[in-house]
């Protein structure tokens, strides 16, 4: 289990059981929800093409607005946890492509994969043969991947979780004001499109919008004003708990145990080095990455597209770095990190013979500098830097690595 | 034509069970603000209690990756995007989006038999051939099958549910939809008007 200051988004051990069901019934108020609003007929849909009605454009920004700024209340208000909220991962040109290609597909077909499939469970012919033709589509474009520059194409310009608060590099309260904004400015346009090519009386519209419209641009503000939780807001809550694992020495991996994993395929290692970058080219271990202390969660990026068997290695000189740098990282919820115990010091004093010893012997008093001396920076060409896997065996160590489960949204909704 | 209509006034006082049950009457759509904001509220219901948005083409592109892998196992073996969720052992149907998909089917028809809207029909413009009108929506469901699969999500997976957690690259897919559709509409205004 993962700890978090949050109390949601609920883990698959905690829904347990019941997931199926969760899925089920969120599954047919979604329906429900689609087919009160028309989107069971191609007709109402396609008219938003010809801005006749705008049904598509008010819903699909209604459900957005309210959606976003519920999520970022609950965000705030420090009951859900962002960081374990799927979000898409950005894949700019595919996204775009693939984009284009669709809004051809819904004007000449006159629906999308769910609007579809709520009309043909309303006995909708036109929507049985579109579901059809989705279903040949999805198979047509994955025997196509067969074709390496399609699969290349397809997995091009990654840009991983990226937000519009870090396109914009602007607050997230901000943001989510301006989409509401976007969208309200979006509706009076649409609302005068009605009645103006639609021929609609625009005296229907119900005027209990104008209040719903307040009501959302309040609660927008009302994230804007209480901000989202920090790095620091977030490590507090939990210091008390975390700070436990520290003082007893749980997180703090011998070379040992570290060594072991190394050579383990069912785990993914990834071991991040955040010591300077003079001290990483002068010796690291074969395969650590070396990133600046600050950059580690961003280098770590979405939590959501690891795999569940991804371990973390956090390493410094000594472990004052690596501990600051291990803090963050729960505090942002990144499940299973570790420490590596004593440091690249302590690598090094585990896995060299004597004469290494006395050959490189440093007399660097201060805490976390590298206290080996290098004639040459060789990086992880050196035999420590990937040690004799059977040099574990005659070692006494208590293992401490324990996988935790995954938290959170899974995705896999658009695969 | 039932009984029903053969005779009138049986039918005000004594509706057949079949009427009852099959004809009801046929109600207004929902205020499309009203029914956006109830779409946000599942879709934040979702996002509060398990972290995942809504989706569809994903539920489907795992329906057709079952049916390949009980055609042609080896296949999908050996495709790097079907075994990702059909290779080996690896269940395709055993996954959150499925779920959700089969409820969407289920609410979908519920809200239409609730409302007099479970009619077997063709829903077309007035210059096309009911032919046409179907073979159409053949092509544009192909075409966006495809699409949604290159982009990782459709309107639900995409557009909704990567624009409320303001996934910048579902934005980008957003407005390229309603790109690609804008700017074919004047095209194929035939179609629909």
């Amino acid at each position: 289990m993962i700890t978090t200051p949050f109390l949601f988004p609920l883990s698959a051990a905690t829904l347990g059981a019941m997931a199926p069901f969760l899925y089920l019934a969120i599954g047919i108020a979604f329906g429900y929800a689609l087919e009160i609003s028309g989107f069971g007929n191609s007709i109402k849909l396609a008219g938003q093409f010809y801005f006749k009605e705008m049904t598509v454009l008010k819903v699909m920004f209604t459900a957005i607005i309210v959606a976003m700024v519920l999520i970022f209340l609950a965000s705030a208000l420090g009951i859900l946890d962002f960081n374990l909220v799927w979000v898409n991962p950005t894949y700019l040109w595919p996204g775009i492509l693939g984009g284009l290609i669709m809004g051809v597909g819904f004007i000449v077909g006159g629906f999308c994969p769910g609007t579809s499939l709520v009309g043909a469970s309303t006995l909708k012919l036109d929507a049985i043969v579109f579901l059809v033709g989705v279903y040949f589509g999805i198979f047509a474009f994955n025997e196509s991947l067969s074709i390496p520059a399609m699969t290349a194409f397809w997995e091009s310009s990654y840009l991983g979780r990226l937000t519009l608060m870090d396109v914009f590099n602007a607050e997230t309260g901000v943001i989510v004001l301006l989409v509401v904004l976007m969208a309200l400015f979006m509706f009076w346009g649409s609302e005068q499109l009605e009645r103006i090519v639609g021929k609609m009386d625009a005296s229907k519209f119900p005027r209990w919008r104008y209040f719903a419209a307040g009501g959302v641009v309040l609660v927008a503000a009302g994230v804007l004003f209480i901000g989202q939780p920090t790095t620091t807001t977030r490590w507090a809550k939990l210091a008390p708990v975390k700070q436990q694992l520290l003082v007893e020495r749980k997180v703090q991996i011998h070379p040992g145990e570290l060594l072991s994993i190394m050579h383990d395929d069912r785990v993914n290692l990834v071991m991040l080095d955040v010591r300077s970058e003079a001290d990483y080219n002068t010796f690291h271990i074969l395969d650590a990455k070396n990133v600046a202390p600050d950059g580690a969660l961003k280098l770590i990026g979405g939590l959501q597209y690891q795999s569940t068997n991804t371990v973390f290695f956090i390493m410094s000189n000594d472990e004052t770095t690596a501990t600051e740098v291990w803090k963050t990282l729960v505090a942002e919820s990144v499940p299973n990190v570790y420490i590596l115990e004593g440091g690249i010091n302590n690598w090094l004093a585990v896995f060299t013979d004597a004469t290494f010893k006395q050959n490189h012997a440093s007399t660097m008093p201060a805490d976390d500098y590298l206290r080996f001396k290098f004639d040459a920076a060789l990086g992880a060409q050196y035999a420590a830097s990937s040690p004799n896997p059977d040099l574990v065996e005659g070692m006494t160590f208590t293992k401490k690595v324990i996988l935790e489960g995954k938290k959170g949204g899974s995705g896999g909704g658009c695969g | 034509m039932t009984a029903a209509t053969q005779k009138p006034l049986m039918s005000v006082e004594q509706p057949s069970a079949w009427s009852r049950i099959f004809r009801r009457d046929l109600k207004a759509y929902a205020n499309p603000y009203l029914g956006g904001i109830l779409l946000g509220v599942v879709l934040f219901s979702n996002f509060f209690l398990t972290g995942n948005g809504l989706g569809s083409s994903g539920g489907a592109n795992r329906i057709i990756v079952w049916l390949e892998d009980l055609v042609a196992p080896t296949h999908v073996d050996t495709n790097a995007a079907l075994a990702a969720v059909a290779g080996g052992v690896r269940d395709p149907l055993d996954n959150w989006v499925v779920y959700l998909t089969l409820g969407t089917a289920i609410g979908g028809f519920a809200s239409g038999w609730m409302n007099g809207r479970l009619k077997l029909e063709i829903n077309k413009g007035p210059h096309v051939t009911a032919r046409q009108r179907l073979m159409f929506a053949f092509i544009g469901g192909t075409a966006f099958g495809f699409g949604a699969r290159m982009a990782r999500g459709c309107t639900s997976g995409q557009a909704l549910s990567g624009g409320a957690t303001l996934s910048a690259g579902s934005w980008a897919v957003m407005f390229a939809i309603f790109g690609g559709a804008y700017g074919l509409a004047y095209f194929v205004r035939r179609l629909w008007n």
